[in-house]
């Protein structure tokens, strides 16, 4: 395993879904089901069983919207302030539409949802306004569901290939070329129809505690969505909505607001007191926990020592088992008791997510792209606050659409040269005798990210990034060396996430405003409704770098009272209310 | 440009003991969404996995999906 072959094959598919992680099985599955003839192909450059953010399970859903605790026009009214405004609302309209179908069908699949006494779904308050956190209380299961359903329905599972570019022509989207993690030889599947599933840019700051892969999200998920999409030509949206998330210090769980808050925990400072209102993730928030730190009060901690033992016990059964199960271990290894202490906090490392913000690949209430053919769905979709049942649901919008998508047309040809061009890109370190690894070439690019591009951000301090991230590109075009296929996968990463962070720069520098509280903080600039209340679109220019312009937010589907836009502005905790 | 040999300890420790590879187990090898793990011959002409590269999200689908309990998920040193 692992010896770099020497291999070129080429399949042909009508549905390509790229990332066997939440959105993309869904897709597959939802494509399947509308059309059974048609040739459906989930890759994955891990293994569908275990792949991606939700790679041991998750502990809830944060933005259910059901019956009798949620309307839809509430959801989307909430997602669009807390995202600032900025917002094309059919997309989250829809979403919140047809959400508690997604559920219903997850439960049909075996994952169970918290019910109370009366059989009635358990929903929680976290949000701002509304009630939307559902526990999944076999939350753990969630992956080997998903699979039993992509077995049962006869889809077809590549796994350890990884996509590094994607194919069009004829002015729509005309298959990928990948290569495989543990051979380096090449797969180019042709297909009518590509639907991404490839999650956040999650290796893009480099966590605290130095550790390359310590990141919030799954290691695996280092931009590559961001990076083809890019290359394709694809519009990517607000990718300076930068993802902050507050967490465990040195672990990389979240705190975890979803779980704690609606039982009584909270975020607090070193006193103790409570200083933000609500614990839902948002720019805002993250702004409050950030002048927190700086501002002589901190650190931050996550507060369930005044909290009765049964309530502990079930908080730690969650957190600790679940989603990220090895946070018991930490926290045994830290002597440190939920009890007895209160846990520091501390705001991780920065990414492309609209999972929990708004950075993504451009589309719309379809999941289609800019480009024909081509769908985006979960973290790396631009649709704002999307959390895991979004990447379900998002999927499967994706998957529907394809699926009509494909009965219209043939396969787009393509420029032969491409693939052969990018043949040559992908090997060029395997055909040096000796120069710099693939971990080191990564390191100093997140590294910078860290130093340059971590909000507050600064202008001058993100010109300098982008002069030293050319440096990094011209050592990575001309002295990049790899061992084996299993390098030239980080090598193929790490030119990802070096992509990724020349579009961080490029994004930030282009939004002359501040936006989204700490996310898109600049320094030397006031939030400009007037000139900036717009998405920022984001291409390849045609001088291979990224190119920008505005675009107009569509009319909101749910109109919002002057007086509520401003309702996650309002994060920090009263004199009076902190005293209580 | 020569390549140096810097040490690292590794999150994930098998036991040899407990491990089936020489059986043609692969499982903790296939599930690792960050592709670390190998399978290695021992010493004894027997067959192991272990963690060949130090890239770990500590995240488990090893140590929860090994059918005989022999792979353990420790934190990295960085970040303990």
């Amino acid at each position: 395993m692992d010896e770099i072959l020497d291999g070129l094959t080429q399949i042909d598919c009508d549905i390509l879904v790229i990332g066997g992680g939440t959105a993309g099985p869904m897709a597959a599955l939802k494509a399947k089901r509308k059309n059974p003839k048609a040739n459906v192909v989930l890759l994955d450059k891990a293994n569908v069983k275990r792949s991606g953010a939700i790679s041991m399970g998750m502990d809830g859903l944060n933005n259910s919207v059901i019956p009798g605790y949620a309307t839809p026009e509430q959801y989307t009214k909430e997602i669009t302030i807390a995202n600032d405004g900025i917002c094309d609302q059919a997309a989250v309209y829809r979403y919140a539409q047809e959400c508690y179908g997604i559920i219903q069908e997850l439960d049909e699949f075996g994952i169970r949802f918290q019910k109370d006494e009366n059989g009635e779904y358990d929903v929680k308050k976290v949000h701002h306004i509304g009630t939307y956190v559902l526990p999944m209380p076999n939350g753990d299961t969630v992956k080997k569901a998903l699979y039993r359903q992509l077995r049962k329905a006869r889809i077809n599972i590549i796994n350890r290939y990884m996509a590094t570019r994607l194919l069009t022509g004829e002015g729509r989207v005309a298959g990928a070329i990948c290569v495989n993690t543990r051979s380096a030889e090449f797969l180019v599947v042709r297909a009518k129809a590509v639907i991404m599933g490839l999650g956040a840019a999650g290796r893009l700051g480099l966590p605290t505690s130095g550790y390359l892969y310590g990141t919030y999200e799954n290691a695996s998920n280092s931009g590559e969505g961001y990076a083809m999409a890019y290359h394709a030509g694809a519009g990517l949206a607000n990718l300076e909505c930068y993802q902050i998330n507050p967490l465990i210090k040195d672990y990389n769980g979240p705190a975890c607001a979803y779980v704690a808050g609606p039982m009584g925990g909270y975020t607090a400072n070193a006193k103790g007191e409570r200083f933000i209102e609500c614990d839902y993730w948002s720019g805002q928030m993250m702004q409050e926990f950030y002048d927190e730190l700086q501002g002589g009060k901190g650190p931050v901690y996550l507060k369930l020592n005044h909290l009765a033992e049964e309530t502990v016990a079930e908080i730690e059964r969650v957190l600790h088992i679940v989603e990220r199960p090895t946070r018991g271990h930490f926290h045994q290894g830290r002597g440190t008791d939920y009890r007895k202490q209160m846990i520091e906090m501390h705001i991780s490392e920065i990414g492309f997510c609209s999972g929990h913000s708004a950075s993504g690949v451009f589309v719309d209430e379809h999941a289609r792209t800019t480009i024909p053919g081509l769908y985006a769905a979960g973290d790396m979709a631009n649709v704002p606050h999307n959390y895991m049942l979004g990447a379900f649901t998002n999927g499967a919008f994706a998957g529907l659409d394809a699926a009509d998508f494909i009965a219209d047309v043939d396969f787009a040809s393509f420029d032969q040269g491409e693939v052969d061009a990018e043949r040559t890109r992908v090997l060029a370190p395997t055909k040096r005798d000796d120069g710099i690894p693939p971990n080191q070439i990564e390191y100093k690019t997140r590294r910078l990210v860290n130093d340059y591009l971590q909000p507050p951000k600064v202008t001058a301090k993100m010109e300098l990034a982008q002069k030293r991230f050319e440096e990094v590109r011209e050592d990575m075009d001309q002295g990049m060396y790899v061992r084996d296929s299993h390098e030239l996968m980080r090598a193929l990463e790490a030119s990802s996430i070096l992509d990724c962070a020349d579009m961080a720069a490029a994004a930030s520098l282009y939004r002359t405003e501040s936006r989204w509280g700490l996310y898109h903080n600049r320094v030397e600039f006031e939030r400009d409704n007037d000139n900036w209340f717009c998405h920022t679109i984001l291409t390849k220019g045609d001088d291979g770098k990224p190119a920008h312009r505005k675009q107009d937010v569509k009319p909101y589907v749910v109109e919002i009272a002057e007086d509520e836009k401003d309702a996650y502005d309002k994060q920090r905790v009263s004199a009076t209310v902190a005293a209580e | 440009m020569p390549l140096a040999q810097t040490s690292t300890t590794v999150p994930v420790v098998v036991n040899d003991d407990l491990c089936i590879a020489d059986k043609g187990c692969t499982v903790c090898v296939d599930v690792c969404p960050l592709d670390v793990l190998r399978i290695v011959e021992t010493d004894d002409g027997g067959k192991t996995a272990y963690m060949k590269y130090d890239e770990c999200w500590y995240c488990m689908p090893c140590e929860a999906d090994c059918p005989t309990g022999a792979v353990t998920v420790n934190l990295p040193y960085l970040l303990k």
